[in-house]
């Protein structure tokens, strides 16, 4: 099992779908809201997913597939 | 000893102990060192810290860091110049320019590399990690040599191979990583989380941050223990903006100056500028961007502290201005010829910013002004190269040089 803690951002419609409710159903792994702060056309989640490595990788992906950015909670690593 | 006393939630407030984590374990807000404020009154003098050593160690009891673990490259004490030229050419009565270009491998970055290779050591990882396109990984490799710690840097594999060779000289490992950049944020991440090395900006963060404070100590010092009234600052992360007003106000928290107001601005590339765009927008929440900037150093399009920026604008008056590639490369070349500073992109956004906050009036022409540069311009002459006079060509002969001399219309 791995637990992933991730920041997902939300813009247009991708608001308005039901992402987090689907990943639980869809896949093999529990959600964990821990921050959230989401606008009629663009939000933020802080979201802890548990699984078994390949399970949450495939939901993760499958996540951004649906043109949800993922990143780190440290934002971006790469720095100048 | 340190008078760092624990890591407190930014977020819910949540307090525990120094350890190398970047998260709150309830609400996953970052972590921030804090200090014991009522001791150091005690403790710290101006006398103090003027007998301390030329370098960012002589504000060691502001740092989270005990003494015998301090890896010591003889970071920091930078010039604060007065720069009279440029404010005659802007119309400003006060510009000061702080120059990091000064740092040993000739980037700010120096400062948070030099406290997180320290608290590094105090923690016992034998290993600093870093994922870095540039200035970051320099630091990292350097500090890693002298501290006798393994280095690891990773970078994506499309990265140019002059752009490592300020790192490869200290022999650090160098992972390039098949993928974008996204996929070795990622990656980092992972590993950050599974191995016992020290990777500066996640897990140890919080300490490597506060070295940025001393930016903030330094200019106060230097100018004669006061706060300039306005300071204009490049923003990646938007950590170094923060830090800086952190510092300044620490030192009036501890009675060293008067507290007065300091106007903070931040700069951005405009090909990169999630944090000056949200405050432009009038909203907290930043837009993640994909990075399409001459200023690498400052293209972080996803940043951590970018909400507390935000927070430090508006505290204090302050704004978010951007400058585009154009006025980048125009700004290297103005401070360089006004100032005889050769800075690096991040520097053209400062000064850049500096004219462009001027002509928004969201800058006082008539109040001290700091500007921050950050990193020296030999780290990317690609790209004032194209923008400076080729050479006058004559052939080995007096009268030769004299008519092109004259024909140029050189003086």
């Amino acid at each position: 099992m791995v637990t992933k803690r991730v920041r997902l951002t939300f813009e247009g419609e991708a608001v308005k779908e039901p992402v987090i409710y689907k990943m639980g159903h869809a896949f093999q792994v529990v959600t964990n809201i821990r921050m959230a702060d989401v606008e009629h056309d663009f939000g933020w989640v802080i979201l802890e997913v548990e699984g078994e490595a390949e399970e949450t990788q495939r939901c993760l992906d499958w996540v951004e597939s649906l043109g949800v950015r993922i990143d780190p909670l440290a934002g971006d690593i790469v720095e100048g | 000893m340190s008078f760092a006393t624990s890591l407190l939630c930014r977020e819910c407030g949540n307090e525990t102990e120094l350890a190398p984590v970047n998260a709150c374990d309830f609400c996953f807000g970052p972590m921030e060192v804090t200090y014991d404020y009522a001791a150091l009154r005690g403790r710290v003098t101006r006398e103090r810290i003027e007998g301390g050593p030329k370098s960012i160690w002589r504000y060691i009891d502001l740092l989270p860091v005990d003494g015998e673990f301090v890896v010591d490259l003889g970071v920091g004490f930078t010039p604060l110049v007065r720069a009279d030229n440029l404010a005659r050419r802007l119309g400003m009565r006060e510009l000061w320019i702080k120059n990091d270009t000064h740092n040993p491998t000739w980037s700010f970055k120096d400062r948070v590399v030099a406290v997180a290779s320290s608290r590094a050591r105090q923690f016992e990882f034998d290993t600093l990690a870093c994922a870095s396109t540039g200035n970051l990984a320099n630091s990292v490799a350097a500090h890693a040599a002298r501290a006798g710690l393994r280095a690891v840097v990773f970078i994506p594999h499309d990265l140019e191979v002059g752009k490592i060779v300020g790192s490869a000289v200290y022999r650090p490992t160098i992972i390039a990583v098949d993928g974008s950049y996204d996929d070795v944020n990622r990656l980092c991440s992972e590993l950050a989380d599974n191995r016992w090395w020290a990777f500066v900006n996640i897990n140890v963060r919080p300490y490597y941050a506060e070295g940025s404070r001393t930016l903030g100590f330094e200019v106060v010092e230097q100018l004669g223990w006061r706060a300039p009234e306005q300071c204009l600052v490049p923003m990646a992360s938007g950590a170094l903006f923060v830090k800086i007003h952190k510092g300044i106000s620490e030192l009036a928290q501890l009675g060293l100056i008067e507290e007065t107001p300091v106007k903070m601005i931040g700069a951005q590339a405009a090909g990169c500028s999630p944090i000056s765009t949200a405050w432009a927008a009038g909203t907290t929440n930043i837009r993640p961007v994909k990075p399409a900037t001459i200023a690498k150093s400052l293209a972080i399009g996803n940043p951590a502290d970018g909400f507390y920026a935000l927070k430090t604008m508006e505290q204090t008056g302050g704004a978010g201005v951007t400058a585009t590639d154009a006025e980048i490369v125009e700004a290297i070349g103005l401070l360089a010829e006004c100032e005889g500073i050769f800075a690096e992109t991040a520097g053209g956004v400062t000064i850049a910013g500096l004219r462009n906050a001027l002509d928004q009036e969201l800058l006082d022409p008539e109040r001290s002004t700091v500007a921050f540069i950050t990193g020296g311009g030999l780290k990317t002459v690609e790209a004032v190269e194209g923008a400076l006079a080729p050479p006058i060509a004559v052939d080995a002969s007096v009268s030769s040089f004299e008519d092109a001399y004259a024909a140029a219309g050189a003086r």
